[in-house]
């Protein structure tokens, strides 16, 4: 008698068991993988939240949005080497290329998929210098003056020390005119760099915790994070006369999606970055939206009135930048001579 | 022995082979994909990425920190766990307890702890800046990191052969009136010398594929502070796979033939002790 009632209960617990994992297979049977770069961590927390709200308000379906950040280039590798991203958000354009041509996952043409070339928000970089500006420093020329110390992570493992990398070649270019004399500028900057960090996190950390270094070369998203989280009496941002205007790009990894059965969740969760909504939500994150009608006016009046040149213009795309200055061999690694 | 003849011990068959697939899968088959890759080049291609400034500076500087570091840890490591072994002292077993955590910290907080300790703002860094020594984001920082995680391997392989080393003999070498020196010389060191070795080699290897703690510390700068695990990672995220490949693959056989010799040394040190410690034989029998 008390094994049979023993045997009837462990039956129920195992079917209440079977139905219960069932339950949840069925709540979690949508999951979107976000591949994206280090600064965006807090934007993206944000963002996913609204968008499975809307998700579910529009299809009734839940969605469960998982997030990856790290090294823009060390996200795309891990993508190429199978990470099951459905759609990747990074910091800089070769770095989706890399993906669309090592793995056939995204079509060439991604870039003219979404609106401004696939970059729902676009940044820039400015000089981070300690309070008080002590070593006075203004504009870039002032980078390459003897005795002063440039904090930027190594354009060869980081996208944000890429964009820096664009940004003084672009102020040199623009204001020198040859290609040899901007690369002597920008020769000159590294040689004033005591440390170079892998990442653009590293970087922050080093000048911020470590103190060394009298100017930090950083996105403007990271720049306002750091001067408002570790506060106003210690540094200041310092807007240079001319800089790059950063795009990072988002696409769908289509191989990946259709794999998944996500394909319209894919799209439309990159779609709604477009929506005012989102865009307002990006300038609250110190992104400069693509649409700024919608975003706050207080937000927008953060954002300092500089000339950018994107890479397109400056530097005919990047497939040409990434071949020219960064690949093996290139004018980076001439930069840095054997002493 | 050969295959066919019959073992008193059971299972060898069985053991064998479960060896072979294990050791295939965990150790053999990766490695030869390293090697596999690399051959994609051809031979001048790979001649012409080893020969190149930045790649020689790189593993110079990986293999000559890690020698370095591990010299000096099988010095000091051999008198840490000398003084363990012999003497007692309050708070010992917590020591003896710390001497571990190298093992099972992740290398990455040793790193960022190490720097902001020897940082020119940090404990130590602002004491040693006045007087112009520099370690953090130096070379020195990278032989700092790699004693750290290099540590408990001389400790752990000495320490069991001091104990089983009787201190009489020690004793008994200053009973007959050797000097410290010698006693260290020529009782300790014929003994040690082989666990030494294996603890030598031991934080070698170890040292020279660090990578999570060392780029903390390094200041990363090409010809200068960039260690030859850096240089595969910045080959890799400029998805140059091939050529991190093969920078990887001079690094293996580069440390093997380093462990060979290592080993060579061992086994010569082993007959050496061999034939002191049939010289030793009397004094041991007088003392009884």
């Amino acid at each position: 008698m008390i094994t049979s009632i023993s045997r009837k209960l462990s039956l129920l617990a195992a079917s209440s068991l079977i139905a219960f994992t069932s339950f949840s297979q069925l709540a979690s049977a949508a999951e979107l993988l976000n591949v994206s770069y280090d600064p965006t961590r807090e934007l993206y927390k944000e963002y996913n939240e609204e968008f499975s709200d809307y998700w579910k308000f529009k299809t009734g379906k839940d969605i469960s949005i998982k997030q990856s950040h790290g090294g823009a280039g060390k996200q795309a590798r891990a993508v190429i080497d199978g990470l099951g991203a459905d759609v990747v958000t990074l910091a800089l354009a070769y770095d989706i290329d890399a993906i669309g041509e090592k793995t056939g996952k995204i079509p060439k043409d991604w870039q003219s998929r979404l609106p401004n070339n696939s970059a729902p928000y676009t940044s820039t970089i400015v000089l981070l210098v300690r309070k008080g500006n002590p070593k006075n420093i203004r504009n870039w020329d002032d980078l390459v003056r003897d005795g002063v110390q440039v904090i930027t992570p190594n354009p060869k493992t980081s996208g944000g020390a890429r964009w820096n990398y664009l940004a003084a070649y672009t102020f040199a270019k623009n204001k020198y005119g040859s290609d040899k004399a901007a690369q002597d500028f920008v020769g000159k900057i590294y040689r004033n760099v005591p440390v170079l960090d892998t990442g653009a996190r590293g970087s922050t950390n080093t000048f911020v915790q470590r103190g060394i270094g009298d100017v930090l070369l950083a996105w403007e998203n990271e720049a306002f994070l750091a001067v408002n989280e570790l506060g106003p009496d210690k540094f200041e941002i310092v807007v240079p006369s001319v800089s790059i205007k950063a795009e990072p790009p988002v696409t769908v990894v289509d191989g990946n999606a259709k794999k998944h059965g996500n394909e319209a969740v894919a799209k439309a969760y990159l779609e709604f970055l477009y929506t005012p909504y989102a865009q307002k939500l990006v300038a609250k994150h110190y992104y400069r939206p693509f649409l700024a009608e919608f975003a706050d006016a207080k937000d927008l009046a953060r954002f300092p009135k500089l000339k950018l040149i994107t890479v397109d213009e400056q530097f005919g795309g990047w497939q040409k930048a990434q071949k020219t200055h960064f690949l093996d061999g290139g004018v980076f690694d001439q930069i840095y001579t054997p002493r | 022995m050969t295959f066919t003849s019959r073992s008193a011990l059971p299972g060898f068959h069985l053991a064998l082979g479960y060896t072979l697939v294990y050791l295939s899968l965990i150790v053999l088959i990766p490695l030869a994909g390293v090697f596999f890759k690399a051959t994609e080049l051809g031979l001048a291609e790979i001649w012409a990425i080893l020969r190149s400034e930045r790649v020689l500076s790189a593993l110079t500087l990986s293999f000559g920190t890690a020698l370095i570091a591990a010299a000096l840890n099988a010095v000091f490591g051999t008198l840490v766990a000398w003084v363990f072994v012999r003497y007692d002292f309050p708070g010992k077993r917590l020591f003896d307890a710390m001497i571990d955590l190298p093992f099972a910290l992740p290398t990455a907080v040793a790193g960022i702890a190490l720097t902001a300790l020897y940082a020119g703002n940090g404990w130590v860094g602002q004491w040693l800046e006045p007087l112009g020594i520099k370690i953090a984001f130096t070379q020195v920082g990278i032989i700092i990191a790699l004693l750290f995680i290099g540590l408990p391997f001389v400790v752990r392989t000495v320490e069991p052969v001091l104990r089983d080393m009787e201190k009489e003999l020690e004793e008994a070498a200053a009973l007959l009136g050797a000097s410290r020196w010698q006693t260290i010389r020529l009782v300790l060191l014929p003994s040690l010398l082989p666990s030494l070795l294996t603890g030598f080699a031991l934080a070698f290897a170890r040292g020279v594929g660090e990578y999570g703690s060392v780029i903390f510390i390094a200041g990363n700068l090409p010809y200068v502070s960039e260690i030859a695990p850096l240089l595969i990672v910045i080959r890799l995220e400029e998805f140059d796979y091939t050529g991190a490949t093969v920078v990887a693959a001079a690094m293996l056989v580069i440390a093997f033939v380093m462990l060979f010799v290592i080993n060579g040394l061992q086994a010569w040190s082993n007959r050496h002790k061999v034939r002191n410690q049939s010289l030793a034989l009397p004094v041991q029998g007088a003392k009884q």
